[in-house]
């Protein structure tokens, strides 16, 4: 299998912090990654360097093939499209779901808008009844729908995918997660996906890596975590914490 | 077991410009000196079933009930007077973010001691002591240190620690935590709610745990209250869990992804309009 985003000792730094201090990681084609950690581990930054929003010191991010420069150009947007945190924060507020579905497709210069909208509100399970509707008048989950449709609408190949459900209710939280598998299946896409709850990267992800402190703690098969076959310390407390309180 | 709060059939209503909006619906529970955990999904009602009880509900709705009482106090027929002495000195709240319930002007040792002062007589000395003492007691490292700090200062966990030393310092017989952990990691979240736990049990107090996290409630207190749509739809030991009866408490359950299972897709909730009713 080629690779469809491979991230080669890669640094971030702002200011004086480090936030990635020299990470590597190759992510296959069709394949889901997952990064887990705690806040500040550099986990999104990785994510943000990738989408060109975080400022890369040096290192190198490839994307199916080809070395991308200090500018991403359209044609790398066409291909990589970002789904964010919170989508109460990632809508703009005073845009009906119909303008906002439009400016990507808009910037991109594609005929076919119509179409293409309602093939995306259609495949996220939104409906051509919420077009013309604003995103206060949305729940959570829906709005989540709507910033993924937004990213698929221009058939990119791979997703990334910043805790997508973190803001989420647990129940909308499972119809989300079946949405992104099942788009996932249906494309075929690549996922690089961010949270720092390791029963959704198990859940989501073949592969997954450790981070902390800006680097790499360890990589990891989603079957490891399962058989608790994971060596570093870090990854043992983040496990632990996962299955609840216990009282000592 | 002796009782420290009744509630019931509360009912807390909003005005708003389409109509009535009944966000509690009758709810009823009484609690002991004992941890018991309201969970369910925003919009549940769970958080304003606390607030109510902490007196905290904005001013433009409606709370009613047949009973609400702490020790024998009727908490609606009090006089605003006697509930601010009740608030903070003897029924405490913790909120979910410390970065929006502190205040930010204020270094986090004199809202420590504003909360003292006000519900004791304490000297200056004496009240900085115990601050620094109670700072401790939530397992900050360097209490001096903390003491002059302002909340932007502190990370997330360090800022909560502040605010449970906060709320413990009066001496509280009963605690309100609505979502304490939501907003922290989850590695820091053991180390929050091991402090509360240790906290709580060693004073003998009474705990509400607001959550919409079933797992970590169950996990975390004795009895749980699930909400849905403003109105309680099961009650149940948190060791009963698995034995739930309701297919919301079920379906909640079921739709989080577990290590180790293998549900491709996730089960997700199929609500039924009568649950509501």
């Amino acid at each position: 299998m080629t690779s469809a985003l491979s991230v080669d000792r890669l640094e971030v730094i702002f200011d004086r912090f480090r936030a990635l201090k020299g990470v590597s990681l190759d992510v296959l084609s069709g394949e889901s990654f997952g990064l887990v950690g705690e806040s500040g581990s550099g986990k999104s930054t990785l994510l943000r360097a990738i989408a060109g929003l975080a400022p890369a010191a040096s290192g190198s991010i490839t994307v199916n093939g080809k070395r991308l420069g200090a500018r991403r150009d359209k044609a790398f947007y066409r291909e990589v499209q970002m789904v964010f945190q919170d989508p109460y924060g990632s809508l703009h507020p005073r845009q009906t779901v119909d303008r906002l579905l439009q400016e990507p497709l808009a910037i991109h210069g594609f005929a076919d808008g119509e179409k293409r909208i309602q093939r995306a509100l259609d495949e996220v399970g939104l409906g051509t009844g919420f077009r013309f509707r604003y995103s206060h008048q949305l729940s959570g989950g829906q709005r989540q729908r709507v910033a993924i449709a937004r990213a698929l609408i221009l058939e990119p190949s791979i997703l990334l995918l910043d805790e997508p459900t973190s803001a989420l209710d647990a129940s909308v939280q499972a119809e989300v997660l079946n949405l992104l598998e099942e788009i996932r299946r249906r494309r075929n896409l690549t996922f690089l996906m961010v949270s720092h709850d390791l029963a959704i990267i198990t859940h989501m992800c073949e592969r997954l890596m450790v981070m902390q402190n800006g680097e790499a703690v360890e990589h990891l098969t989603a079957d490891d975590l399962v058989r608790r076959h994971v060596t570093k310390d870090y990854t043992r407390n983040l496990l632990r914490a996962s299955e609840g309180f216990v009282r000592v | 077991m002796s009782t420290l709060l009744e509630v019931d059939d509360l009912r807390v209503t909003f005005p708003t410009r389409t109509g009535l909006i009944e966000a509690v619906r009758g709810v009823s529970f009484s609690l002991g000196r004992e941890r018991l955990g309201i969970v369910g999904e925003s919009g549940s009602g769970k958080s304003q079933t606390g607030r109510a009880i902490m007196g905290l509900t904005p001013t433009q709705a409606e709370v009613t009930a047949n009973k609400l009482a702490f020790d024998g106090i009727d908490l609606l027929a009090a006089p605003p007077r006697d509930r601010r002495a009740l608030r903070g000195k003897r029924i405490a709240m913790i909120l979910q973010d410390p970065k929006y319930s502190l205040d930010p002007v204020m270094s986090i040792g004199r809202q420590i001691v504003e909360t003292l002062r006000t519900h004791e007589k304490a000297g200056k000395a004496e009240a900085r002591d115990r601050a620094l003492a109670m700072l401790e007691a939530v397992q900050i490292r360097d209490p001096a240190r903390v003491f002059d700090l302002h909340p932007h200062e502190v990370s997330g966990g360090m800022g909560q620690r502040a605010m449970i030393a906060m709320m413990l310092i009066a001496g509280p017989e009963m605690m309100i935590a609505d979502e304490p952990t939501s907003a922290l990691d989850v590695t820091v979240q053991l180390d929050v709610l091991g402090i509360l736990d240790k906290l709580v049990s060693e004073r003998g107090m009474g705990l509400i745990f607001i959550s919409h996290d079933l797992r970590l409630v169950s996990s975390f207190c004795d009895r749980v209250i699930v909400m849905y749509a403003g109105k309680v739809v099961e009650q149940l030991a948190a060791s009963e869990l698995g034995r739930a009866q309701h297919p919301y408490t079920r379906g909640l359950l079921n739709c989080m992804p577990k290590i180790g299972a293998d549900r491709h897709p996730l089960p997700v909730l199929d609500r039924k309009p009568e649950w509501a009713a």
